[in-house]
């Protein structure tokens, strides 16, 4: 799990997260045990739906300063290490 | 994996060492990338438009920057109902989630998708021939941005290094994701042409392949025919046009039968069609779902379109291409089917519809409309239309005249009337061109001599004098007749 989420563990703490893991593993079982049956699904932790925004185009931000901010740029865009294969 | 179940495995694999003879069919599903048509981005106010200066549209949102919130864009949300429903799709309430990956064309390092519960599920699309295509989903996504790939002479596993533009990041996207019900690239193809016909027709989307705003990736598997369990797939991506998607499936499954002849399994596999070459080359082995860990997005509320709000949609849509060919066809019944279709495919079926009402004949209508406008109709009325056939009809205008005629249309509008005296191209009167016929046979004894005994082909010399002597402005039909009666 450590590797695809791209995180550089010790071994102190991978023994540390592991056992906090398997706490929330613990609680997630004690409520599979619940009989659910008759709820529906929660899709979100808060009871609205459906906020949209009207499509009007708005700011955008100055390229500029933001390129200032990065790393590394070139010809007006973000210059990032080679990039092998493509995009999933 | 033990070399017990690499054997039972293999066991399963359709066609596997199938002797030379075996009859194959291609299973072939697709899934297609669609831009919508918005004025912003998914989820925040950027512009969505193709091109412009490199990181010129964007804002915190497309840019991931810390503590940004995604807001959904309601025209998105909108015109992929509108999609839903054009392809027969239940419209169902919808949740966004993170799909997780690594790679700098999102910055925020993950896209946001639908996942377990899309907008759109289980409908169908209709192939001109008739035959029904499952969709499984239609889901909205956001686009991602585009990398450029420098040094290293070019190739991507040489390059120096790569640049990163934004613009396209956070693009509205519906993803249309067919069952692999799909037998052949010419299918493949009428899938394609029809769905694009579909999105264009509903204002979805512009359909164009070439600017990316359409794109296709196409799962391809092979299986000896009658079996009916799917092969292993390989996933081909980068087919920039129709004509290049029928190629690489084509050539896709010939690898695979081939590969499975000779006894070697297919790999689960993203291909890269190369245009030059005219092959697909392996990417990198699929990666399975769960690799993305796709978890639903904390930021965004769940999407639960009104009863109301999708009847409303559904009153508005316009008449589906599949309709528009049979109203088309009805007006037009003696016109191949194929150019019905086209124009249909062009958003030319009301302009014809219009100038055949008016009064035009439809084969002639229809001529012009698959041969002469494959650029559009520009300025060009119905009326005008119908009026230029007449003058075609009535002899005013031979072939040649009237297409120049019909350009100026095209380019500027008005009346074909006036636009034929502009260009000079007023009708010969009979008299013009029965004097003009007589100083012809005066001028050329010997072929006339010929022509009286019997050499049709003289006509056609004939026809060619009078038309270099009055720069095309003689219709070669009545010179034609003339000539005719002339001989008696």
């Amino acid at each position: 799990m450590a590797a695809l989420a791209r995180l550089e563990l010790s071994d102190e703490e991978l023994e540390r997260f592991t056992g906090q893991l398997d706490e929330l593993l613990d609680h997630v079982a004690e409520v599979e045990a619940l009989d659910l049956e008759d709820l529906p699904p929660t899709m979100h932790a808060l009871p609205i739906a459906n906020v949209l925004r009207p499509d009007v185009p708005g700011e955008v931000l100055d390229r500029d300063e933001v390129l200032a901010r990065a790393p590394l740029a070139e010809d007006g865009q973000f210059r990032v290490p080679p990039v092998l294969g493509e995009a999933p | 994996m033990s070399a017990d179940s690499l054997d039972s495995s293999r066991l399963d694999i359709p066609g596997l060492g199938a002797p030379a003879d075996t009859e194959w069919e291609t299973v072939v599903g697709l899934e297609v990338h669609a831009e919508l048509a918005t004025e912003t981005k998914l989820f925040s106010a950027s512009p969505n438009r193709f091109g412009g200066e490199p990181n010129t549209h964007i804002d915190p949102v497309s840019l991931g920057l810390p503590g940004s919130l995604p807001v959904l864009n309601e025209k998105a949300v909108e015109l992929a109902i509108r999609v839903g429903l054009a392809l027969n799709c239940r419209i169902q309430p919808s949740v966004f989630a993170r799909k997780n990956y690594f790679y700098p064309d999102m910055p925020k390092d993950f896209q946001i998708s639908q996942y377990d519960e899309p907008i759109n599920v289980e409908g169908w699309l209709e192939l001109p021939t008739g035959k029904r295509i499952a969709i499984e989903r239609a889901h909205l996504e956001e686009d991602t941005g585009k990398t450029v790939h420098i040094g290293g002479g070019g190739r991507i596993h040489e390059a120096g290094y790569s640049l990163v533009d934004y613009n396209r990041a956070g693009v509205p996207l519906i993803e249309i994701v067919g069952r692999p019900e799909l037998r052949s690239a010419e299918e493949a193809r009428q899938y394609v042409a029809e769905l694009r016909a579909i999105l264009v027709a509903v204002g979805a989307s512009d359909g164009k392949m070439e600017e990316g705003s359409l794109r296709v990736d196409c799962n391809v598997s092979v299986r000896p025919m009658g079996s009916d369990r799917l092969g292993t797939r390989c996933e081909i991506k980068n087919v920039n046009s129709l004509r290049s998607m029928g190629r690489a499936i084509e050539y896709e499954a010939r690898r695979q039968i081939d590969q499975l002849t000779s006894g070697q399994p297919v790999e689960q596999q993203t291909r890269h069609w190369n245009e030059d070459d005219g092959r697909t080359h392996a990417l990198r082995s699929k990666e399975e779902d769960y690799d993305y860990r796709y978890f639903p997005e904390p930021d965004l509320l769940p999407l639960n379109p009104s009863e109301e709000w999708v009847e409303q949609i559904r009153q508005g849509l316009p008449p589906l291409p599949r309709d528009r060919r049979f109203r088309l066809a009805e007006a037009a019944s003696a016109v191949d089917l194929d150019h019905i279709a086209l124009a249909v495919e062009r958003s030319m079926d009301d302009l014809a519809l219009a100038a055949v009402a008016g009064g035009g004949a439809p084969d002639r209508v229809m001529t012009h409309i698959v041969h002469n406008l494959a650029e559009g109709s520009g300025e060009l009325a119905p009326e005008a239309l119908a009026g230029l056939v007449h003058m075609e009809e009535a002899g005013e205008l031979t072939a040649t005249q009237a297409k120049k005629v019909l350009a100026v249309l095209v380019e500027s509008g008005g009346t074909p009337q006036k636009a034929a005296q502009e260009l000079g191209f007023e009708a010969m009167d009979t008299g013009e061109i029965e004097a003009l016929v007589d100083r012809l046979i005066a001028d050329n004894p010997d072929e006339w001599s010929r022509f009286c005994d019997g050499d049709n082909k003289l006509t056609g010399f004939f026809v060619g004098q009078a038309m270099k002597a009055t720069q095309g402005r003689a219709d070669g039909k009545a010179v034609t007749q003339l000539l005719n009666s002339r001989r008696g």
